[in-house]
C-alpha cells in the first residue's frame, strides 16, 4: 500500500479501560461511514509523531455492522518505540490520524463446525469483532480469555453482557490457567481453534493442538510483533543506490521509508509476508523477528522482513 | 452514460449477434505484441479511458439486454449453472452490493439504488425490474442474492472463499464460459480449478497468482485479459453442452472463417469482498468475428501473426487445432508484413 490510500479520521472517543489499555473511537473526517470489514481485520494507524512517523497495526474491535466509527484498543508497551506511547499520551479527542483500509489476516473459517477462541490480554481485540459475526450464527463457539487480574480484563462487561456462559475467564492473580490440554483434547471434529496473545501462549496452543492431533489447517493465530529495539546498523539499498542508517528505536522498514523509498507492506507486524525483501550481501547476521519465513529460510539468510527484523552486521545490501 | 441496446440479438440458433462499429473499436484486444505466451498479466482495475471497456468497474454495453436473456435461457434448462455453498451467504450479499452500487453510480440512466438503512430499492430500467428488499434478508428477494444480481449482469462470476492459505471456488454464476463447468469445479482450490491449463503450472504462474490474490486488498481490485476462440458468437460453450457446439469446429474453412471464427476475450476482474473476506472473480466475455476484427488493419495483421506462431500446447488447450490453419489462411491477405505499433490501440 501507499499512504495515498489512507483515510483521514479524527478521534471521537477515548476510554482508559485498564491501567494499560486505552480504547479509541475513530470517525472519518469526511463524514459518512467507514469501509465494511470482517471480524479479525486490522488497520494500520499512521501517527505523525515528533520528528518521525509511526505506523502500527491494530485490530478492529467494534461491530462490523456499525461503521460510523472504527474502534481499536491500544496497550501501552513497556519497550515502546513510540507508537503506543504516542497513542496514550499525545492523542486527544479531536486528534487527527490517518488509517489504511482494513486487511484481514485472521479470518474465521467459514466451514468450521465449532470455534474455540483463546485470548491473552490485549489479544482479545480481534475476537471482539469476530464475536459480532459469530453471535446468532448457528455455529457453536466458546471464548477463553486470560488476563493478569480483574483490573486488566479489558472489555469484560461488553463480553459478559453478550456472551454469557460462552465466556470463560481466567485470572493469573487467582492462579487460574486456561486448561489447554483437556480443552484441545476434547473438541468435536471440525473444530477450529484461534489464539491471539503473548508469544508464549500462542506457541503453547500450537504445540498442544498439534500433539493432540489437530491439523495445522484448523489452528489459527495472530500476533503482531512490535518491531524490537536493537543496535543501530547501516543498510545499502542496491536498486536505489542509497545508504540508510537504522537507529536503535526505528525499524528497518521505517528507516527505509524515511529515506524516501517505498516498500510494499500490509501488516507491519511480521505476519503477512508482503514486505519480503531479498538480501544481496551480508557481513554478519540477520535478526529475524517475523512469523512468516520458515526456520530454514531464516537460516539461509537470503531474505528478510524489514517490518520487524533487523541485522547485526557491518554491511547489509538489500534488493530495493 | 447511456447505452443503446440491441435487445433482439441472439447467441444461439440463428446467431444474430454482431458488433456495431463503436463496439469493434472498443474491443479489448488481448495482444499488446505480435506473439503470445502466458504471463501474470495482472494490473490494477483502475478506470480506463472514457468509452473503453475498463472505464467502469463493470462494463455495460450494447449486448446487455440480450446477454441477460441468454443467461435466463441457459438457467431455465440447467439450473446448476448457478450454485452457492451454504457458507457463502455473506459473500453473496457482498457481491450484490458491489454490483448494484457500481451500476447505479456508473450508469444512472439505466440503474438506480436507494438505501434507507437496510431497506434497499433497486431499479433496473433496461430489464424493467423494480425491487424493494432488506439487505441481509434473503427472504425479501425473489432469488438468492448472487443469483438475483448476476442475472442482471454481463459475464460470469465465481466467488472464492479464502482459508487455509488458499482460495476455494464455492459459489458462482457460469453461463458464458469457455468450456469449463462450475458444477464440476465447485469446491476446488485455486490450483485444482486451474489444473487443466498447460505450461502455466511449470512457469509457476499459479503459485505467483495465488500468492498475489491472497493479499488482494479491499478497494484495490485488479484485472487481466484472457482469450480463446469460438465458432459462431456462442456465449454458452459449456462442457455440458459439448455435443451442441463441438462439431461446429469441423465446419470452418478458409472461405467462411471470417464469419464463423470469433476471437473470445475475457476481461477478468478480481475484488476483495468486505464482509466475507472472500474474492469475487468476474469473467466478462467479449466476442468479435474475424471479419469484424479485420476492419482494423493493425489488429488483422497482429492476430494473423499471433495465431500463426502460437505454441502447439496452447493451440490444443484452447481447442483451436481443427481450424487454426483455416483462420490463419483467411487472415493472411490482411497481413502485408508491415510492422505493427506497440500496444493494443486500433491506431
Amino acid at each position: 500500500m501507499s499512504d495515498a490510500q489512507t483515510i483521514a479520521v479524527e478521534v471521537a472517543g477515548i476510554e482508559q479501560v485498564t491501567p494499560l489499555i486505552k480504547h479509541f473511537k475513530l470517525r472519518p473526517i469526511a463524514g459518512g461511514t467507514l469501509p465494511v470489514f470482517s471480524g479479525g481485520s486490522h488497520i494500520i494507524v499512521v501517527m505523525q509523531g515528533a520528528g518521525r512517523v509511526h505506523k502500527n497495526p491494530y485490530s478492529l474491535l467494534g461491530s462490523p455492522f456499525e461503521l460510523e466509527t472504527y474502534e481499536i484498543g491500544v496497550r501501552r508497551m513497556e519497550e515502546s518505540r513510540g507508537g503506543s506511547h504516542f497513542m496514550h499520551d499525545a492523542v486527544k479527542i479531536g486528534s487527527r490520524l490517518e488509517i489504511a483500509h482494513p486487511v484481514n489476516l485472521f479470518g474465521l473459517d467459514k466451514i468450521a463446525r465449532k470455534h474455540v477462541l483463546i485470548a491473552g490480554g490485549i489479544g482479545i481485540t480481534p475476537f471482539l469483532a469476530q464475536l459480532e459475526d459469530l453471535h446468532g450464527g448457528g455455529v457453536p463457539y466458546e471464548m477463553h480469555y486470560s488476563v493478569r487480574s480483574s483490573e486488566h480484563a479489558a472489555f469484560l462487561q461488553r463480553l459478559r453482557r453478550r456472551e454469557g456462559a460462552r465466556l470463560h475467564m481466567y485470572y493469573d492473580s487467582e492462579g487460574q490457567l486456561i486448561p489447554f490440554e483437556p480443552l484441545l483434547a476434547n473438541q468435536p471434529l471440525g473444530t477450529h481453534v484461534y489464539v491471539c496473545g503473548p508469544a508464549g501462549m500462542i506457541n503453547h496452543v500450537i504445540a498442544t493442538a498439534r500433539s493432540s492431533g489437530w491439523a495445522d489447517s484448523h489452528i489459527h493465530w495472530e500476533q503482531f510483533s512490535a518491531p524490537p529495539v536493537g543496535d543501530a546498523f547501516e543498510v545499502f539499498l542496491a536498486r536505489s543506490n542509497l545508504s540508510v542508517h537504522v537507529p536503535p528505536d526505528q525499524s528497518l522498514l521505517e528507516s527505509i521509508e524515511a529515506a524516501g523509498v517505498e516498500v510494499p507492506y500490509l501488516c507491519r507486524g511480521g505476519v503477512c509476508g508482503f514486505c519480503h525483501t531479498r538480501v544481496l550481501e551480508l557481513d554478519g547476521e540477520l535478526l529475524h523477528n517475523d512469523h512468516f519465513l520458515s526456520d530454514a529460510d531464516k537460516a539461509k539468510g537470503k531474505s528478510i522482513m524489514p517490518c520487524v527484523s533487523r541485522a547485526h552486521c557491518k554491511r547489509l545490501v538489500l534488493d530495493l | 452514460m447511456s447505452v443503446v441496446f440491441k435487445p433482439h440479438e441472439t447467441f444461439r440458433d440463428d446467431f444474430s449477434y454482431s458488433n456495431s462499429a463503436q463496439a469493434i473499436r472498443r474491443f479489448p484486444l488481448p495482444f499488446p505484441e505480435d506473439s503470445y505466451m502466458y504471463s501474470v498479466n495482472i494490473e490494477p482495475h483502475l478506470p480506463g479511458p472514457k468509452g473503453s471497456v475498463t472505464e467502469f468497474a463493470f462494463d455495460v454495453d450494447e449486448h446487455y439486454v440480450a446477454e441477460c436473456r441468454e443467461r435466463a435461457i441457459v438457467l431455465a434448462q440447467e439450473p446448476l449453472r448457478y450454485q452457492a455453498l451454504p457458507h457463502m451467504m455473506s459473500s453473496q450479499w457482498d457481491c450484490l452490493e458491489l454490483i448494484m452500487e457500481s451500476l447505479a453510480k456508473d450508469y444512472p440512466a439505466h440503474f438506480s439504488l436507494a438505501k434507507q438503512g437496510n431497506r434497499w430499492h433497486w431499479i433496473n430500467r433496461p430489464l424493467g425490474l423494480d425491487q424493494q428488499f432488506t439487505f441481509g434478508d434473503a427472504a425479501t428477494l425473489p432469488r438468492e442474492p448472487l443469483d438475483y444480481i448476476t442475472r442482471q449482469a454481463q459475464g460470469d462470476f465465481v466467488v472464492m472463499d479464502q482459508r487455509e492459505g488458499d482460495l476455494w471456488a464455492e459459489a458462482g454464476m457460469v453461463t458464458t464460459q469457455a468450456d469449463w463447468s462450475l458444477d464440476f469445479d465447485l469446491g476446488m482450490t485455486f490450483k485444482e480449478w486451474h489444473g487443466p491449463v498447460p505450461l502455466a503450472h511449470e512457469l509457476q504462474v499459479f503459485d505467483r497468482a495465488l500468492k498475489f490474490l491472497l493479499n488482494l486488498r479491499l478497494g484495490q481490485p485488479v484485472r487481466r485479459l484472457n482469450w480463446t476462440m469460438t465458432i459462431h458468437p456462442r456465449l454458452d460453450t459449456s462442457p455440458e453442452n459439448y455435443p451442441q457446439w463441438g462439431t461446429d469446429r469441423a465446419k470452418v474453412t478458409a472461405q467462411n472463417a471470417g464469419e464463423l471464427v470469433h476471437l473470445r476475450v475475457e476481461l477478468q476482474g478480481l475484488w476483495r469482498l468486505p464482509r466475507s473476506n472472500a474474492i469475487v472473480f468476474g469473467i466478462r466475455c467479449y466476442l468479435v468475428s474475424l471479419r469484424e476484427l479485420a476492419t482494423v488493419p493493425k489488429w488483422a495483421r497482429r492476430v494473423h501473426r499471433v495465431l500463426k506462431e502460437l505454441h502447439p500446447a496452447l493451440v490444443d488447450y484452447k481447442g483451436l487445432t481443427r481450424y487454426r490453419d483455416a483462420a490463419v489462411e483467411w487472415l493472411a491477405p490482411f497481413d502485408d508484413g508491415a510492422p505493427t505499433t506497440p500496444g493494443t490501440a486500433p491506431e
